[in-house]
């Protein structure tokens, strides 16, 4: 069934469970250990692997010594390339539903080394200590190849990429002359920025418990936002029908987009357990988890121009991207950059360059959390150049279109966001000179920038399963990776049938559970969401001719949309003495249950006549240590606006959590690569820094109203990348404000500081 | 990890019975003392230290913090970290050692670390953590990663070609300024150690820490009486504003005489192998006028031969504006 736009009505009526700041459905269950994540499931037998990484960054395997390991008593078996299964040649079988273009990665494939840390080798013990043990004895000899870590060697070489993933749009074509207008322009500014590689590190380490049935079924519980994507992956892989692989994975600790492939630990847990034909676990060590995916290293340049006025006269922003060997990470970083302001003259580039890394990945906000800060600090160079207060240079250059396409925002509350933000932080009272806010050795800066993320929906499939005692089942296989899915999705679902909250659960994290896409790019409540309001739609529907069909009853000949359903009654508007309740209706129909299931489709066509996409308004104020170069981020408005908000109480935990990142990525964030060993070095968290709870300070988060009935059923945008967008940029723009030094590295670190 | 023994003795003789007969430094015994565990066990897990046996002193005592016959305080070598920064008579005569003590690590880790361990606690070198790298320290005749490698954090002072690694401790770095002295026991009775002589620099043997015996305990950290309590502070910059080493820190300590420095006592943590004094500093600021000036010379005295790595020169830069600040909050000097 095709949902119908029809926002009001359910669910703006009083009473309402959407927009209500509900409390974690699950949040007993995390807080009491009941909630099971990919490494706590137990079953009998259960064996441990511990994987070997490659010493070196590129070369081949010449031999692996596995006699000491395999002679250890409880050390089962220990796989290499050598002895490993047949697996599939072709690279479609390799493929998952994130997959960019080109060869995905193999593990145990054959001797080749693509880059530092691979996984060479996976030891299977009766215990974890044990394999981890053994998996020390291993003796491994190289042949090393010269490799390449370095991106601006490697930029030099650096090419346009196509449309070579799913989601991805190269740049549009150039508009106006923007070279020459910079070159003419009375103002400008020119640019140069890098973005250091960041590594997701969830909380929960990377796992995969393969529980290996007797008739050689398989049950999966993998680290992943999107149990239909593993399952797809190893059945593929391994070659197993879907019969006989269920994926189930109903808490996910935490995942940043580096849940959006499958990983190596499945892989190996998968390979493990269907050939030892017992149950295997395998879980990354945090070291391990600088073994694949990451946001990628980006060298950036923005340049503007501008009349002595403000009016923007050129833009032109150029990025180039570390990828692989084997495969185009693309994302989208420079595009945003024609979007966000009203500009004639503006060209964008987009390269990649091949690294010996490992494939990147999908980071939260991919593309806008590296583009948009070399932006919105060029913005800032801009309006100190021009004497202008930063906020008036954005709003002179406001766009109620999409320059880069011309078609209207289907909704675009920015302006509303920046009032709101800048009156919440004060900003009127900001003294424009830099260095004009010391309180002692402190130096005082506030600054500002702009977020914008994509406002995306996906097909979705959810089903219902109503009991006549007024309990509501929802299911459909998407992942709660830490939003509080669980939550918003019993929300819509208890509001659309009139429901209190503790009479509805949602299932998730079941491969036999309906389709949903992978978890990601803030899709979910508009893609389930809306399948989760599409079939409590059906159910109503249903429970509305079941009543309207009894002769003898109070409802009897009343629609749909003479109902109001609440307290789990049916209820007329005409008098709400007419009413019935749920289990009435269904005993006098001799119904124990109702079920039904419903696929949400986008409005195609009117998303195609839009810009669809969120936008918000960040203001900073930090305190930089003038001798030291330490910076604290004293505080912090964001200002969003994403459409309704299903959950006020877990959509300002998300945005909160992403301006912490944001802290972290203006501040301290980086992996830093040995260039002569091509390897990450400071892998564990002692000394890859994210911010601590002594580093974070007020953080204020604003809901501006936004009415949106394009972007779906539910008017509700999602909000898991735009809390980040912008807030690097925000920092780095108070910073200069403190301290009068105009900082284009990320992170920030106090040593640049120092230096600038 | 690898197979080990384990032996809990609840005496210190039973338990210098379990090392007696190892020869060498400790640093490189097959026999380690745990108490704590909360460096030792990391390193275990990781392959790093590969001990054979290990011998549990936690059940010793050797935990009170007690006054001695000369006015100072002798801080027991397995009192925990977080029992000693907030011992009443640590914060009223010795505030910058609990200041320093406090600047380390996280409250829960401060919870289990004890004093002796804290001492024998190993760098955070990325490259003597990675296995898969080299590292002189870890497998001696190795090479040094960090050398050519990432070194932001590394040394500037006192390294050796063979090794750029820094002592992460700030305690240590007090107890320097401090003069404190470490007490150990062992099979020829007892000795003590005076606090610089107890940590070496990496030389030609940067495979070893310090020089506490393979076959000696330390049983407890005697603070002299004089503690500097109106004129001292801990310093420490890092790169989050906790659970970070030090870049840079500095422990500084002052007798006044007025608006002079009678004596001073200059220790930097985050800059060397070990806890970094240097007299020629101190001495620069003997008799001088508090000022910015004299401070920046005797920081510029003291960082006379310090050398940066690729990624670490800013290190010297930022030493000597620490030391000026730590200084000048030592002796109540305001910072225009």
């Amino acid at each position: 069934m095709i949902a119908k736009p029809t926002i009001p009505d359910p669910l703006d009526r009083p009473g309402s469970q959407i927009g209500k700041p509900v409390s974690r459905v699950d949040g007993r269950l995390k807080v009491t250990g009941g909630a099971k994540y990919a490494a706590e499931f137990n079953t009998p037998g259960l064996a441990h692997g511990y994987i070997v990484s490659s010493a070196i960054a590129r070369g081949r395997i010449l031999a692996v010594d596995t006699a000491k390991a395999l002679a250890l008593p409880g050390v089962l078996q220990v796989f290499t390339h050598e002895n490993r299964p047949s697996l599939p040649w072709f690279d479609r079988k390799w493929k998952d539903d994130d997959a960019p273009k080109g060869s995905p990665f193999r593990p145990l494939y054959d001797a080749t080394i693509h880059h530092a840390l691979q996984p060479i080798a996976l030891v299977v013990a009766e215990s974890f200590e044990l394999a981890r043990y053994a998996a020390r004895l291993i003796h491994v000899t190289y042949e090393a190849d010269d490799h390449q870590t370095d991106l601006r060697e490697a930029s030099a070489h650096a090419f346009t990429p196509g449309k070579d993933k799913g989601g991805f749009q190269p740049p549009p074509k150039p508009r106006g002359d923007a070279d020459r207008a910079l070159a003419e322009a009375e103002v400008s500014v020119d640019l140069q920025f890098t973005q250091a590689v960041e590594h997701h590190n969830p909380m929960e380490m990377h796992a995969s418990t393969v529980v290996y049935h007797n008739d050689g079924t398989l049950t999966v519980h993998d680290k992943t936002q999107g149990p239909l994507n593993t399952q797809t992956y190893v059945c593929n892989v391994f070659d197993l029908s879907k019969d006989s692989v269920r994926v189930i994975s109903p808490f996910v600790g935490g995942a940043f987009g580096s849940g959006l492939r499958p990983q190596h630990q499945l892989f190996m847990a998968a390979l493990a357990a269907i050939t030892l034909k017992r149950s295997v676990r395998v879980e990354l060590t945090r070291p391990q988890m600088f073994s694949f995916g990451h946001r990628p290293e980006t060298l950036q340049r923005v340049a503007l121009g501008a009349r002595k006025d403000g009016t923007l006269t050129a833009v032109i922003h150029e990025a180039v991207q570390e990828t692989s060997q084997n495969e185009n990470y693309v994302e989208v970083v420079v595009n945003w950059s024609g979007q966000q302001y009203t500009c004639d003259n503006v060209r964008l580039d987009y390269k990649l360059a091949r690294m010996d890394t490992h494939t990147p990945l999908d980071q939260r906000a991919p593309g806008a959390a590296t583009g948009i800060p070399a932006l919105e600090i060029a913005i800032d160079a801009l309006a100190a150049k021009l004497g202008m207060d930063p906020l008036e240079l954005r709003l002179k250059n406001y766009t109620e279109v999409d320059p880069n396409t011309g078609k209207p925002f289907s909704s675009k509350e920015l302006r509303t966001c920046f009032r709101q933000g800048a009156e919440r932080f004060g900003w009127h009272k900001r003294s424009h000179a830099p260095r004009s806010m010391r309180e002692g050795r402190q130096l005082v800066g506030w600054g500002m920038a702009t977020g914008v993320w994509d406002a995306m929906q996906g097909q979705a499939v959810a089903s219902a399963r109503l009991g006549i005692d007024g309990t509501l089942t929802v299911g459909s296989a998407t992942a709660d990776i830490g939003p509080g899915t669980y939550t918003a999705m019993t929300q819509i679902a208890a509001d659309i049938l009139g429901l209190p909250i503790d009479q509805v659960s949602f299932q998730l994290g079941d491969s036999n559970l309906p389709m949903a896409p992978l978890q990601g790019g803030s899709w979910t409540v508009s893609s389930v969401g809306s399948a989760v309001k599409a079939v409590c739609d059906r159910l109503r529907d249903k429970l509305a001719g079941l009543a309207a069909g009894l002769n003898d009853g109070p409802l009897k000949g009343l629609r749909a949309d003479d109902l109001v359903f609440a307290d789990g009654f049916l209820i007329a508007k005409a008098d709400p003495s007419w009413r019935m309740s749920i289990t009435e209706v269904m005993r006098a129909n001799d119904l124990l249950v109702l079920e039904d299931e419903a696929r949400s489709i986008p409005y195609y066509k009117s998303q195609m006549q839009h810009a669809l996409g969120t936008h918000s308004a960040i203001f900073a104020e930090v305190r930089v240590d003038e001798d030291l170069g330490t910076v604290q981020v004293t505080r912090v408005v964001s200002a969003v606006a994403a459409g309704r908000i299903i959950n006020p109480k877990t959509a300002r935990s998300q945005v909160m959590g992403a301006v912490v990142w944001g802290i972290g990525m203006a501040l301290e964030e980086e992996s830093m690569t040995d260039q002569s060993l091509g390897r990450f070095m400071n892998h564990d968290f002692g000394e890859y820094h994210i911010p601590v709870n002594a580093d974070v300070h007020d953080i204020d988060v604003i809901f501006v109203e936004e009415q949106d009935d394009i972007v779906n059923p539910l008017g509700a945008k999602g909000v898991g990348e735009i809390g980040i967008v912008g807030v690097p940029a925000a920092i780095a723009n108070a910073i200069y404000h403190a301290t009068g030094k105009r900082l284009c590295d990320l992170p920030i670190t106090l040593d640049r500081i120092l230096e600038a | 990890m690898r197979a080990f023994s384990y032996h809990r003795p609840d005496s210190v003789d039973a338990a210098l019975r379990g090392v007696a007969g190892q020869s060498g430094t400790t640093t490189e015994a097959a026999v380690k003392f745990v108490a704590g565990g909360t460096n030792l066990l990391d390193l275990m897990k990781a392959d790093v230290m590969r001990p054979e046996r290990l011998v549990d002193i936690s059940r010793l005592g050797l935990d009170r913090i007690e006054e001695t016959a000369d006015g100072g305080l002798r801080l027991g070598a397995l009192a925990r970290n977080a029992d000693t920064a907030h011992d009443e008579r640590v914060q009223a005569r010795y505030p910058m050692l609990s200041k320093a003590i406090l600047a380390g690590a996280s409250a829960q880790l401060r919870n289990m670390a004890t004093n002796g361990g804290n001492l024998l606690q190993r760098t955070r070198c990325y490259y003597f953590y990675d296995t898969g790298t080299p590292c002189n320290k870890r497998e001696p005749g190795t090479g040094c990663g960090a050398l050519t490698g990432v070194n932001r954090i590394h040394a500037i002072l006192g390294a050796s070609d063979r090794c750029i690694a820094v002592h992460p401790s700030d305690m240590c770095v007090a107890l320097a300024a401090l003069e404190a002295v470490v007490r150990v026991s062992g099979p020829r009775g007892e000795r003590t150690i005076p606090f610089a002589d107890f940590h070496r620099l990496p030389g030609d043997t940067p495979h070893i820490d310090s020089n506490l015996a393979a076959d000696e305990l330390i049983t407890a950290i005697d603070l002299p009486a004089e503690g500097f309590a109106d004129h001292s502070t801990y310093l420490k910059v890092r790169d989050r504003a906790s659970y970070a080493f030090a870049l840079v820190s500095v422990a500084a300590a002052l007798e006044m005489d007025g608006q002079t420095v009678r004596t001073a006592r200059l220790a930097l943590g985050g800059v060397a192998h070990k806890p970094w004094r240097d007299p020629a500093a101190e001495a620069e600021l003997a008799g001088r006028p508090a000022s910015l000036e004299s401070f920046r010379k005797a920081a510029r005295v003291l960082l006379r031969d310090a050398r940066g790595q690729s990624h670490n020169a800013f290190k010297i830069g930022l030493a000597e504006r620490a030391i000026v600040r730590a200084l000048a909050e030592a002796a109540g000097v305001e910072h225009p």
